[in-house]
């Protein structure tokens, strides 16, 4: 229980000359980056442009052709691909629908990871999957219902604390709250800050969506066709100070629709 | 531009028409509608309580949570309550014909004919064991009773009037082998293809890229102020994005447990007084304003029975 109290150690992670490729088709092409432990960054881009295929490849679920991930900030930290390294990274999908186990109760879709890393027995998993629960405001009510019987947002909850109760350092997060209503949305995006403020987590973040990384991130990356367009900071895109066409094209789609002249 | 429309459709409508009725009457109007489902403790569970408006050739934006009746409302419009609902209203009047009480034939004739909807997702709307072209044909087989020819010919000028450089080519694609901005482009083809006077349009870029949901909105807009030859057609377009919309149609009702909480003017939406709509409004992230944490909505017992 301690291990909670000390100061989060915080850990970042860099990345150099990603290269995905799928039976000849280039999914991501040279794209490297480095996230400052406890930073959020974002990457940003349309459908196909091969932002998800870049956080499977840091996470080891694509297979990368060329390049490396490795993890910063402290010393001996996990190679890609080891357990240990699974432990500290974790990853939260876009679906909500989809990512959750349909037959399986809250309460065992929480107790698989503690399983897999073999953490704790008995009483002290059931201490963790509350706490776990408490954390993204769910309360213990919610231990023994099945996914159906959630709302999308209470889905992802439940998804966010799946990925949390293993106390990673890293969070990938995959279009967190595209599948979510506007408000919904606000609510999960508020847990996601209040969860990395309170544990000094790093998050990377992929969206289409550049107003709801720029809430999250203070960097961000857009990227198309497999490579990377720009690489921005938060507050340069609020100011619009873009350089590339194509994230300006981003930024007027984000203002909303406007009315071609009659 | 105006009454040049020598289709079918205007001579059949014609015959379903009352006589006496003035033709400027609103195109649509919905008085007091209630769906019911059933609950399981028995009895029914109310998911539209009460909702009512009145649609010109204009557009229309119906916005709310999950759960708050804005697409429950769009379905009973067109007669697509899942089978268990139960719809009732004082009045639900399209053109004339009480939609209601009309013979269900009429009803068949009407759907997909004189009103269409498009749907939110491409992916799961279309059948994926049939080219496009020969989809949007069936609903001109249903409705126009015209030559195959004519028929390739409308189908390939729908999919060019939703922008689609090459008609020929995408209508002998299967729906697999289409992007999601693609597919969403023939489905709305497909609704426009029989010249409705009346598109319901649930959550029609929610699936999308948001630069691809800019282009098939700009589709949409063109088509509700030049489609049918130019007469234009009105919108009814449900979404829960409050800004999208807002910056989309002319008028926007904001739903909130199978009621009308508000009704406002796009442009005068920066005036919304009612919470509900003021939180809406705000709990999106914005550019260029940063908010932390972002306002959420309080949802109070007493908006339910205002």
């Amino acid at each position: 229980m301690n291990a909670t109290l000390q100061p989060p150690q915080t850990i970042g992670l860099r990345a150099e000359a990603l290269r995905v490729v799928f039976d000849g088709f280039v999914a991501v092409d040279g794209v490297g980056f480095e996230v400052a432990p406890g930073e959020s960054f974002g990457i940003v881009g349309e459908s196909g442009s091969g932002k998800s295929t870049v956080l499977r490849a840091l996470c080891g679920l694509a297979p990368l052709a060329t390049g490396q991930v490795r993890l910063t900030g402290r010393e001996n930290l996990p190679a890609p691909g080891s357990k240990p390294f699974r432990r500290q990274v974790q990853m939260v999908f876009q679906d909500p629908y989809g990512s959750l186990h349909p037959r399986q109760t809250v309460d065992r879709i929480l107790a698989e990871p503690l399983a897999i890393h073999g953490i704790g027995q008995g009483d002290e998993r059931e201490a963790r999957i509350e706490r776990a629960l408490e954390e993204v405001g769910l309360g213990t009510g919610f231990r023994f219902r099945y996914p159906h019987q959630l709302s999308g947002g209470q889905r992802q909850r439940i998804a966010v604390a799946r990925a949390l109760i293993l106390e990673p350092q890293v969070l990938l997060l995959d279009e967190p709250t595209s599948a979510l209503d506007a408000s919904v949305q606000a609510e999960v995006l508020n847990l996601l800050e209040a969860l990395r403020q309170r544990h000094g987590l790093s998050f990377v973040m992929v969206s289409h969506d550049l107003a709801v990384v720029t809430h999250l991130c203070q960097r961000l990356m857009v990227m198309r066709g497999g490579r990377m367009v720009e690489m921005l900071s938060a507050a340069d895109l609020a100011a619009h100070r873009v350089q590339a066409d194509y994230t300006k094209a981003l930024m007027q789609a984000a203002a909303g629709f406007v009315r071609a002249a009659a | 531009m105006a009454c040049a429309m020598p289709s079918t459709r205007r001579r059949r409508s014609d015959k379903f028409r009352p006589e006496g009725v003035e033709v400027s009457e609103p195109l649509l109007t919905v008085e007091d509608l209630r769906v019911a489902y059933p609950a399981r403790e028995g009895g029914m569970t109310e998911v539209v309580r009460g909702v009512g408006f009145t649609l010109g050739r204009e557009r229309l934006g119906i916005v709310g949570e999950s759960g708050s009746g804005k697409s429950q409302t769009g379905r009973a419009i067109l007669g697509l309550t899942a089978p268990g609902g139960v719809v009732t209203a004082k009045t639900l009047r399209f053109d004339g014909i009480d939609l209601l009480s009309c013979p269900p034939k009429q009803r068949r004739a009407l759907r997909g004919g004189r009103i269409a909807m498009v749907l939110q997702d491409p992916k799961f709307s279309l059948d994926p064991v049939m080219r496009i072209g020969a989809q949007i044909e069936e609903t001109l087989r249903a409705h126009a009773p015209i030559s195959a020819r004519e028929r390739r010919e409308r189908t390939l000028q729908a999919l060019a009037d939703t922008g689609i450089e090459d008609p020929a080519r995408v209508a002998a694609l299967y729906p697999h082998e289409v992007s999601g901005g693609m597919g969403q482009r023939a489905m709305i083809a497909m609704m426009l293809v029989a010249g409705p006077e009346l598109l319901i349009a649930d959550e029609p870029t929610s699936a999308l890229d948001v630069t691809v949901q800019l282009q098939v909105l700009g589709v949409l807009d063109r088509l509700v102020r030049e489609g049918r030859g130019g007469k234009g057609m009105g919108l009814i377009f449900v979404s829960h994005d409050l800004r999208l919309v807002s910056s989309f149609c002319d008028r926007v009702l904001v739903m909130y447990a199978g009621r009308v909480v508000e009704e406002i003017a796009a442009t005068e939406l920066h005036r919304a007084q009612h919470p509900y709509t003021r939180g809406l409004l705000n709990c999106l992230p914005q550019l260029g304003a940063p908010q932390h944490p972002l306002p959420t909505l309080d949802r109070r017992p007493e908006w339910l029975n205002p």
